[in-house]
């Protein structure tokens, strides 16, 4: 940054230091198709750059260690050839925005993630062995979220769907509040595994502005916990071949046994209207 | 239909020029005329007319005149008709007030208050149409400084350059989303902006799949809090990328596009399911700070590989000036300033009138403060909001937009009359409307036509308001508020718009 004319300065988070790639060479190690990468001491861009620049060299297979905070993994993976798809391991915690945008990737993260896991995703599937921040599967469209442990505020807010797209993200463990807020579509799974027997889970405001889509919630909830907008129903055969698939899908990445889980009682939350302020208007 | 109402528009039927062709029955999407067999002729329905004249232009035989109802309450300046008007309307459904384009209430209109110079004695005025006058706008960040090679005979540039992208003319279509105009009306923008070297806005709404090759080039494709028709794919044909977080007829609100009006094909352009309302929250619910709408920032250039501008689109609203400090430090290569007088296909009329401050002021402000804080070069300004003519255009340019946009304006050029019903999806001149018998009546060919057309004329006018101060290149008058004066202002309007008054 150079200070001709400028009184405050102006520091950019993002870009400032950055190195150039032949500088970057030395954090890959290269196998055949696979590739590994050292995060400990790359900028958030340049992780990002090591990984497009490993994915246009056609490795499919990626493990990324030591990531301490980086954001936006996976986030620049639209390839020119749409069909390239990657799996990429992460162990450490990745940052923010993990797999935002995401054009059908795999990602495993071997730890926890933080906030916009999964931010308006396109395709792909995201597996956390851990927990997860606020805003997870926020705008998702697309694709596959499995979160092993908790989430925090306003996970699976505003999730749609269209023919022929329909996201699915299936959590280990309990939300936090404005779970479900505003969604639009999807298929979205709460299971309640780190609650204690009886315990009811923590939101409230449970799918607040809902009008499409459909929540499969394991375990207690009250009343009051839930948004004036959804309805509670009762599974139908339909609803336990969703439920018996994701979960089974969800077990098999933690190494799980379905067969408990299915066993607790799970209830069905839809919204009550695909239009709820319809009504709020006078032409 | 309100009970307890005067009609807003009257229908007067010349009979002896009427010749019951029932052209004014089959335009009026609102039922006004109709043709009574026993009577033999014509019969109108008044109170169910908007106003927008689309019966009247097309009569063939000029037998109709719409005006405003005459009939009126006892005079009042506090208690209006309108005022009088919306009450009923409440009383009766307990409703929200809806409404349509811009605030129509008499806030002062700063362009009319300023005035332009022109060159006398001494310096020389510019013909445009023998000399070289250059409109070409670049939109995106540009370099602290600049260092060029000269030595092989060439010019070289060394420094690396942020993503700029050139605009023919300094003005661009502003945000009018699939779903909340017409198909057609989004394809003539489209078309338009393509065939005059500009750009266009999707919206919130999406970019359909098959216009993603032809006019991805001339899109600024829109990232909003309902992310409605976000992909990898839309974002990265795009030209520029926008961040909206407000808009100027509605500021701290978000938008419902009714679920009547999402067919098959809003389902999938916005990638929501069919039939249900498209709720676009008022905040992005990933964005409570600048920090966080850094984040947004970056991570749409992560998605884009640094390849594109983007953009950040807020009302301007009273410390607009320090907001939009935050953002270019947030890291925004354009903001987008949208005023007072910004249109919008629905908002709750209470917040379209009330809420925000003009675009003058706005610009302004946010134009000085940059400068002040040195941080001016960082990013392009976009000032929409009531541009009306070609000399909106210059003045906003003069008070430091390096472009500005245009609804209204162009929805004008295609036919629209300003009746402020967008929202009930009736537009008679097929623009606001999903309704396929509606809409068929915008041919996007003629449309698009209308829209260079006005692009074209107003390109003209500014080329002759330059070269008459003097000027050859649009960017010498970015800023330059010596060619603007100040009339009936007074001293707090002058300061904060940074212009002297006429004789000063």
């Amino acid at each position: 940054m150079n200070n001709l004319n400028v009184r405050f300065g102006l520091r950019d988070m993002f870009l400032d230091g950055v190195r150039p790639a032949a500088a970057l060479i030395k954090y890959v190690n290269i196998n055949g198709q696979s590739a590994e990468i050292d995060a400990l001491d790359l900028k958030h861009k340049e992780l990002n750059d090591l990984l497009r620049a490993v994915a246009l060299q056609g490795i499919s297979k990626v493990t990324v260690k030591n990531v301490f905070g980086q954001r936006y993994i996976g986030t620049r993976l639209y390839l020119p050839d749409p069909e390239k798809r990657l799996e990429i391991r992460i162990s450490g915690n990745p940052g923010n925005d993990l797999g935002a945008f995401l054009n059908g990737h795999r990602i495993i993260v071997f730890g926890n993630a933080q906030d916009g896991v999964g931010n308006t995703m396109d395709d792909g599937e995201i597996i956390v062995h851990g927990r997860a921040g606020d805003i997870a599967a926020m705008s998702m469209r697309g694709g596959k979220i499995f979160i092993r442990d908790n989430v925090g505020y306003r996970a699976a807010i505003h999730m749609k769907e269209y023919p022929g797209k329909v996201p699915v993200l299936v959590i280990g463990g309990t939300a936090q509040d404005f779970f479900g807020e505003y969604m639009a579509g999807g298929i979205v799974i709460l299971l309640g595994l780190t609650l204690k027997e009886n315990e009811p889970h923590k939101a409230h405001y449970i799918g607040t502005g809902m009008h499409g889509g459909v929540i499969y919630l394991r375990g207690r909830v009250e009343e009051y916990q839930l948004g004036k907008e959804v309805g509670v129903r009762p599974l139908d055969d339909r609803d336990r071949a969703v439920v018996e698939r994701y979960v089974g899908e969800f077990c098999a990445h933690f190494g799980l046994s379905a067969g408990k889980i299915l066993q607790g009682e799970f209830r069905k939350l839809l919204p009550v209207s695909k239009r709820p302020y319809g009504k709020i208007y006078a032409y | 239909m309100y009970s307890y109402l005067l009609p807003e528009f009257i229908v007067e039927r010349r009979e002896d020029r009427c010749i019951a062709c029932r052209v004014c029955e089959r335009q009026c999407a609102n039922d006004v005329h109709a043709y009574d067999p026993e009577l033999e002729r014509m019969v109108s329905r008044a109170e169910a007319c908007v106003g927008c004249q689309r019966c009247a232009v097309l009569c063939p035989t000029g037998a109709l005149l719409i005006r405003p109802h005459p009939a009126e309450y006892r005079p009042n300046s506090s208690w209006t008709r309108e005022k009088l008007q919306d009450l009923k309307k409440q009383a009766e459904t307990g409703g929200v007030i809806l409404t349509g384009s811009g605030n129509d209430k008499p806030y002062r209109i700063y362009w009319d208050h300023l005035v332009l110079n022109a060159s006398q004695v001494t310096n020389p005025s510019i013909d445009p149409l023998r000399e070289p006058m250059e409109l070409k706008t670049f939109l995106g960040r540009k370099p602290d400084t600049l260092e060029i090679d000269l030595d092989n005979g060439g010019v070289k540039i060394e420094s690396a350059l942020h993503p700029n992208v050139p605009v023919a003319t300094p003005i661009v279509f502003s945000a009018m989303s699939y779903g909340a105009i017409s198909y057609q009306a989004f394809q003539s923008l489209a078309r338009a902006a393509k065939e005059a070297g500009t750009l266009f806005n999707t919206g919130e709404g999406g970019l359909p799949k098959e216009m993603r090759a032809a006019y991805g080039g001339n899109a600024i494709v829109q990232c909003a809090s309902g992310r409605f028709g976000v992909d990898p794919e839309y974002l990265n044909c795009a030209a520029v990328i926008e961040i909206k977080i407000g808009q100027g007829a509605k500021p701290g609100i978000g938008g419902h596009l009714p679920g009547e009006k999402v067919s098959e094909n809003i389902s999938v352009t916005r990638m929501i399911p069919r039939g249900t309302d498209a709720l676009s929250p008022a905040p992005q619910h990933d964005i409570y700070s600048i920090e966080d709408l850094s984040m947004l920032i970056y991570a749409l250039k992560e998605a884009t590989n640094y390849e594109k501008p983007v953009s950040v689109k807020i009302a301007a609203v009273h410390n607009v000036a320090a907001i939009a400090s935050g953002m270019v430090r947030a890291g925004a290569d354009i903001i987008a300033i949208d005023g007072l007088r910004g249109g919008t296909g629905a908002a709750p009329k209470i917040i379209r009138d009330n809420v925000g401050i003009p675009i003058e002021l706005a610009l302004a402000a946010v134009d000085k403060r940059l400068r002040e804080e040195g941080i001016r070069n960082k990013c392009s300004i976009l000032a929409a909001g009531g541009i009306r003519c070609s000399a909106d255009v210059v003045k906003a340019i003069a008070l430091g937009a390096d472009a500005v946009y245009i609804g209204t304006a162009a929805l004008v050029a295609m036919g629209c009359t300003l009746c402020q019903k967008c929202y009930t999806g009736k537009c008679n001149w097929g623009i606001c409307t999903q309704d396929p018998y509606l809409a068929k009546r915008l041919n996007p060919e003629i449309a698009g036509r209308r829209l260079v057309n006005l692009l074209h004329g107003w390109s003209h006018e500014i080329k002759e308001m330059l070269g008459g101060m003097g000027i050859n290149a649009i960017e010498s008058l970015r800023g330059n508020r010596e060619h603007l004066r100040g009339v009936g202002l007074a001293e707090w309007e002058l300061d904060v718009l940074g212009v002297k008054g006429a004789g000063e």
